[in-house]
């Protein structure tokens, strides 16, 4: 899923500032499940912020809504005919829902309530890590499973670097080396032999460096 | 073996004689005296000097400027490169702008992450790995091609290097890993330095099993320690370093006066040593900010004088 | 037992302290109250095992809240203690009013007393 983490609170109360009539949208999905902005987190932001100016001595009307997704006009258009009773939205759903809704009310100013980290996985309640960077052209069925690209801090596609030690990466010895976790399934695996295979130089060309990507289905469409 | 570059190094190695490496770190400025100073001390100590590139992600003077300004002493030189900051079109740019100044020698470098250094908040690259960077400069020597295809006009002739670290984990595949260089077309290795000789050693039997002390030369990386204290901080503080606690515990064990005069030693024995390890080709002398101690090390390794051309 | 308590204290019974959800303590605030306590049984005696725990949790992050938004963070306590200590469930309550006065009125009832007004 995509994970993300709330904002500090002073900082969305900075960017609401300007505004008496917010809604506070959430969603149903990612930020859900890594508690960052589903319907919970919505109530406890709404809470807040309305005491927060009620302390300030200021009349704000904040309400709460939680859609099933931000991603998906069908459910955005939902609030179409009480946008106007807003002029401002916090929207609690990753970057993508937040730039989804801010194009489909393109009047109404929607500030982010949560930064959006990565994709990943959660390990257990409250730590969620990082495993795929969406490089576009998927290899691991070659890695047994393990991702070079998002658990190699240098996405090295033939390592482990000389900096591993004890099965943790350099930066931070409580952070696994993705090297070794690939090394250790190969052997799992019987197929260590795979590992003097050379990887062959990446084609970037469909991550971030090629642009901004679009998937068709014209089978679908 | 015929020499496939007009490479120094690659000469003394191809002759069967022991050869010797040094390197220098540049600057964090733009005087090149720093560098052509410390060139000079050890000049006719080494067969080559090996420029860092912005070693540990501290920005310096890059290390292809210094290989310049060695190449315009008469110095040959060894351009380090790293693939954490540049992407393929600067790398195999920086390559031909090394060839322009007829520089021979790369070592081909992943590169410490750039948390370590005085940029953490910046991107880094690593567009390519270390491995198909070996294979860019074969690919770039050998076919006289770029990596898209187009024909280079005066192709770069450079003897390829790169490291190996007999010493990080996991131990198990350090050898299959020096093999996978080897099979990218690597010519020659500098270790890692070296205090645990036993590991090493074990290591070499390991490579030479398999034949691959044939078909590489294998420099060993040697670095004297000035203090215990610094003993212990390369044992304690840094990735893929193995300083047994005998060495540690030799350093401790004289007064604080005589440590340098220790290390030295600890630093001839263990050449002296290597020199009976089948496959070890040479030696790659590290003396970080103690530069002028190069000569001393190669004389009293019986490695002086160096050979002519 | 028949001790005595301050009567500002309005109790809310709970079948387990791990029902209080964190909305729950920042609605109290929310609408006037002066102060919040969480009164639940001794760690390790719980009988859903960690509900007590996730209690004490939703009080820190409470806490977190309060102290970030103005409003104090003290406000908000837990307590524990097991059902037969009748002495103690009177200790708590005096020593948390005694608190809560100290720090004065919650200042969102101020703001709602004007409102109304």
């Amino acid at each position: 899923m995509i994970v993300a983490k709330q904002k500090p609170i002073e900082e969305i109360i900075e960017t609401v500032d300007p505004y008496n009539r917010i809604l506070v949208v959430g969603c149903n999905e990612c930020v859900t499940v890594c508690e960052a902005g589903g319907k919970k987190e919505v109530a406890v932001l709404a809470a807040s912020l309305r005491m927060y100016f009620m302390n300030q001595g200021r009349d704000i009307q904040i309400d709460e809504v939680t859609l099933e997704r931000q991603c998906d006009r069908e459910y955005l258009e939902e609030i179409r005919n009480r946008m106007d009773q807003y002029d401002a939205v916090i929207s609690l759903a990753c970057g993508v829902g937040v730039q989804f809704m801010a194009e489909t009310y393109m009047r109404t100013p929607v500030l982010p309530g949560v930064d959006t980290c990565f994709l990943g996985v959660t390990e257990e309640r409250g730590v969620w890590t990082e495993r795929c960077q969406g490089c576009g052209q998927c290899i691991l069925a070659s890695t047994g499973g393990i991702c070079p690209v998002s658990r190699c801090a240098k996405r090295l596609f033939n390592g482990p670097c000389g900096g591993s030690t004890k099965g943790h990466c350099e930066i931070n010895k409580d952070l696994v080396c993705g090297w070794q976790l690939i090394i250790d399934r190969l052997t799992e695996l019987g197929r260590l032999d795979d590992y003097e295979k050379i990887a062959p130089i990446k084609d970037w060309s469909t991550e971030r460096a090629g642009g901004p990507r679009k998937v068709v289905r014209e089978d679908v469409i | 073996m015929s020499l496939k570059t007009p490479s120094r190094l690659e000469k003394i190695l191809a002759s069967g004689q022991l050869a010797v490496t040094s390197e220098c770190g540049p600057p964090r400025g733009s005087d090149p005296e720093a560098i052509t100073r410390k060139a000079e001390m050890i000049r006719n100590h080494v067969d080559a000097i090996n420029i860092t590139d912005n070693q540990t992600s501290v920005t310096r003077l890059c290390s292809l400027a210094a290989c310049i300004h060695l190449k315009l002493m008469g110095i040959e030189p060894t351009l380090q490169m790293v693939v954490r900051d540049r992407n393929r079109i600067a790398l195999q740019s920086d390559i031909l702008g090394a060839a322009s100044f007829d520089i021979h020698n790369i070592l081909c470098l992943s590169g410490d992450h750039q948390q370590f250094g005085d940029c953490p908040q910046g991107q880094n690259v690593f567009d390519i790995d270390s491995m198909q960077l070996i294979q860019t400069v074969r690919h770039m020597r050998d076919e006289g091609k770029f990596l898209g295809g187009d024909e280079i006009t005066r192709p770069p002739q450079m003897f390829v290097g790169a490291a190996a670290n007999p010493f990080a984990d996991p131990f198990e595949i350090r050898v299959p890993r020096l093999a996978k260089k080897v099979a990218a077309g690597v010519e020659f290795i500098q270790t890692q330095c070296i205090y645990n000789l036993d590991k090493f050693e074990l290591w070499m039997k390991q490579a030479r099993d398999r034949g691959l002390h044939e078909k590489v030369y294998i420099l060993a990386g040697v670095t004297p320690f000035k203090t215990v204290g610094m003993a212990k901080y390369m044992k304690n503080r840094v990735p893929g370093m193995d300083v047994p606690d005998e060495v540690v515990k030799r350093m401790a064990g004289v007064p604080k006066e005589k440590q340098p005069e220790e290390g030295l030693n600890i630093c001839v024995e263990t050449i002296q040593r290597l020199k009976e390890c089948e496959g070890v080709r040479g030696f790659h002398i590290m003396a970080i900010e103690w530069e002028e101690k190069v000569p001393e090390i190669v004389e009293r390794s019986g490695l002086y004088p160096r050979p002519r051309d | 037992m028949r001790l005595q308590y301050p009567s500002n204290v309005k109790v809310v019974r709970v079948p387990c302290t791990g029902k209080v959800d964190l909305i729950h303590l920042l609605r109290s605030f929310e609408k006037g109250a002066d102060g919040v306590y969480v009164l639940g049984c001794m760690e390790g005696e719980c009988r859903f095992e960690t509900g007590n725990l996730r209690a004490r949790k939703r009080v820190t992050q409470a806490q977190k809240i309060l102290d970030s938004i103005g409003i104090g963070g003290e406000r908000v306590q837990m307590y524990n203690l097991s059902s037969s200590e009748g002495p103690r469930f009177a200790e708590f309550a005096t020593e948390m009013t005694q608190k809560i006065r100290e720090m004065g009125p919650n200042p969102i009832k101020i703001a709602l007393k004007k409102k109304a007004a």
